[in-house]
């Protein structure tokens, strides 16, 4: 009951974020709406079973390329700007403070649900971080293997590519 | 459901006595830094307020609340309201999965000392603690002004270069205990304390909590000689008070995990559990204070020097010597 409840709400809160992270013009508040939307899909991982997943989508996304993004925003200097919002209707305002706050009651119900004792709340077939590897990396293990050689492939094009750049800029300045 | 109603009041009773611990701690490690690096400068530190200057905190937090809460024109409002906020939430968070004792027996309950005991909690630890960097950003960005944005940029900088190094120089420790869970990790190192097993991974780690927490030799984002205040110019009042506590609590919380990760957590002989963690964590903390008072601060090229062309190989390397060691041994 908890979690079927739980889902809705996290699932209302990452469409309504995804939704204001299109619909905004400043840059730097998609970032957040994107944020926000990513935590609340990590959460219904967790609902669904998979806390390894959920982990990883916070680290991954939120807390590496998400920073990325809003790295590359400041440098482009956006500022704020706080006429666009002075003439926005009133759920401008209050929208985002109720997005925080149904993704902290979802936590907190998942907390509260993590108790073994109460015998309702969330689910109890998670999938536990060794199932997951032994999955991942016995069965799966050449699909890994092929798509970690293709990252590796990127980085090592990504260097090349900075590199020539970098050698073109020096033999400019010799010249 | 009596049962889970008194399970229920124990999570509540643990989250509300390890929120004012490291509210307290906090405070007084402001204190105690405050009179440590006196002395290291040969000079008395705060000793007017009460006894030793043991009031300081309270006269501090008074101060605090009475100043005007000032909030720039150009600011961004809702998020110069709420970046100091992420700050201090999240560094709070990160210790719901923090044990600090054994299970003990309170009321006919088996009562662990942890808040949850996530079986994921490494990630959830690294998960968390990655957040704690949108505080320093936004707040900078929000605040409208040169030298905030340029130290909350310089903090997405030293972040992204230094987060890579801090889950990878747990990924060792994560290989020796077999487990994500934090508890076993304390467990694991019943015996032996990973600091031994693994000092590598453990001077990686010590660099890179350095590098998270923002303090002196990392302090690039509030680099007060170039950037006023950086990313807290603009902050006045209890908003810049919740930073500071923010950046306090932090170390709190990253001195636990040291303790948790490396130290052998609550294990020692003669003391009682508890007291044996507490040393551990003031050991760190200590530490980090010390430190602060003997190094000078770091150039941005030496920062993502070390970062990159350093820590990165260095714990990679490690993991893979402490895999085939593990290998050889099993």
């Amino acid at each position: 009951m908890i979690a079927t409840l739980m889902f809705y709400l996290l699932g209302a809160v990452a469409l309504g974020a995804t939704v204001m992270a299109i619909i905004q013009r400043n840059p730097v508040y998609s970032v957040i709406y994107l944020v926000k939307s990513i935590f609340s899909l990590a959460l219904i991982f967790y609902l669904l079973g998979a806390p390894m997943i959920a982990a990883l989508q916070i680290i991954v996304y939120a807390g590496a390329i998400m920073v990325l993004f809003l790295f590359v925003i400041m440098m482009l200097e956006v500022t704020p700007t706080n006429a666009a919002t002075r003439t926005a209707p009133g759920w401008f305002h209050w929208g985002p403070v109720l997005l925080l706050a149904l993704t902290l009651v979802a936590l907190t119900l998942m907390l509260i649900g993590l108790d073994p004792v109460s015998s309702e709340g969330v689910p109890r077939w998670h999938a536990s971080p060794r199932d997951f590897g032994y999955t991942l990396f016995k069965e799966y293990a050449l699909a890994v293997k092929i798509i970690s050689f293709q990252l590796s492939f990127a980085a090592v094009g990504a260097f090349h590519v900075g590199m020539t750049e970098r050698r073109r800029a020096r033999q400019e300045d010799a010249s | 459901m009596s049962e889970s109603l008194v399970t229920l009041a124990l999570i509540a009773v643990k989250l509300g006595l390890i929120f004012a611990v490291i509210l307290f701690m906090a405070a007084y490690l402001v204190l105690a830094e405050r009179k440590i690096l006196g002395r290291m400068q040969l000079r008395y530190g705060p000793n007017r307020t009460g006894p030793f200057g043991l009031m300081q905190p309270l006269a501090d937090v008074i101060k605090l609340l009475t100043k005007e809460d000032f909030v720039p024109a150009r600011a961004d409002k809702w998020l110069f309201l709420l970046a100091p906020g992420i700050t201090a939430v999240t560094a709070l968070l990160v210790f719901a999965v923090v044990p600090f004792g054994p299970t003990r027996e309170i009321f006919g309950q088996q009562v662990p000392l942890v808040v949850v005991d996530l079986n994921i909690g490494v990630l959830y630890v690294l998960g968390v603690s990655s957040m704690a960097v949108y505080g320093v950003v936004l707040g900078g960005w929000a605040s409208n002004s040169k030298y905030s944005l340029l130290g909350g940029v310089r903090g997405l900088s030293q972040m992204i270069s230094y987060e890579l190094s801090l889950g990878l120089s747990l990924v060792p420790v994560i290989m020796m205990a077999r487990s994500f869970s934090l508890t076993d990790i304390v467990m694991a190192q019943q015996n032996l304390p990973f600091l031994l097993l693994n000092p590598v991974a453990f001077g990686v780690f010590f660099i890179c909590v350095l590098a998270e927490s923002n303090r002196i030799p990392f302090d690039l984002p509030e680099a007060e000689n170039e950037l006023v205040g950086g990313f807290h110019t603009e902050y006045s009042g209890m908003r810049f008070g919740l930073f500071f506590v923010g950046e306090y609590i932090n170390m709190v919380v990253l001195g636990s995990l040291l303790t948790v990760f490396f130290l052998g957590g609550w294990h020692g002989p003669w003391l009682p559990p508890l007291a044996w963690f507490l040393i551990k964590v003031l050991a760190v903390c200590a530490m980090f204070i010390w430190i602060r008072a003997s190094m000078p601060r770091l150039r941005y090229d030496q920062l993502m020097n070390l970062g990159w062309k350093i820590l990165l190989p260095l714990s990679l390397l490690n993991i893979l010597v402490t895999g085939a060691v593990l290998l050889g041994w099993g």
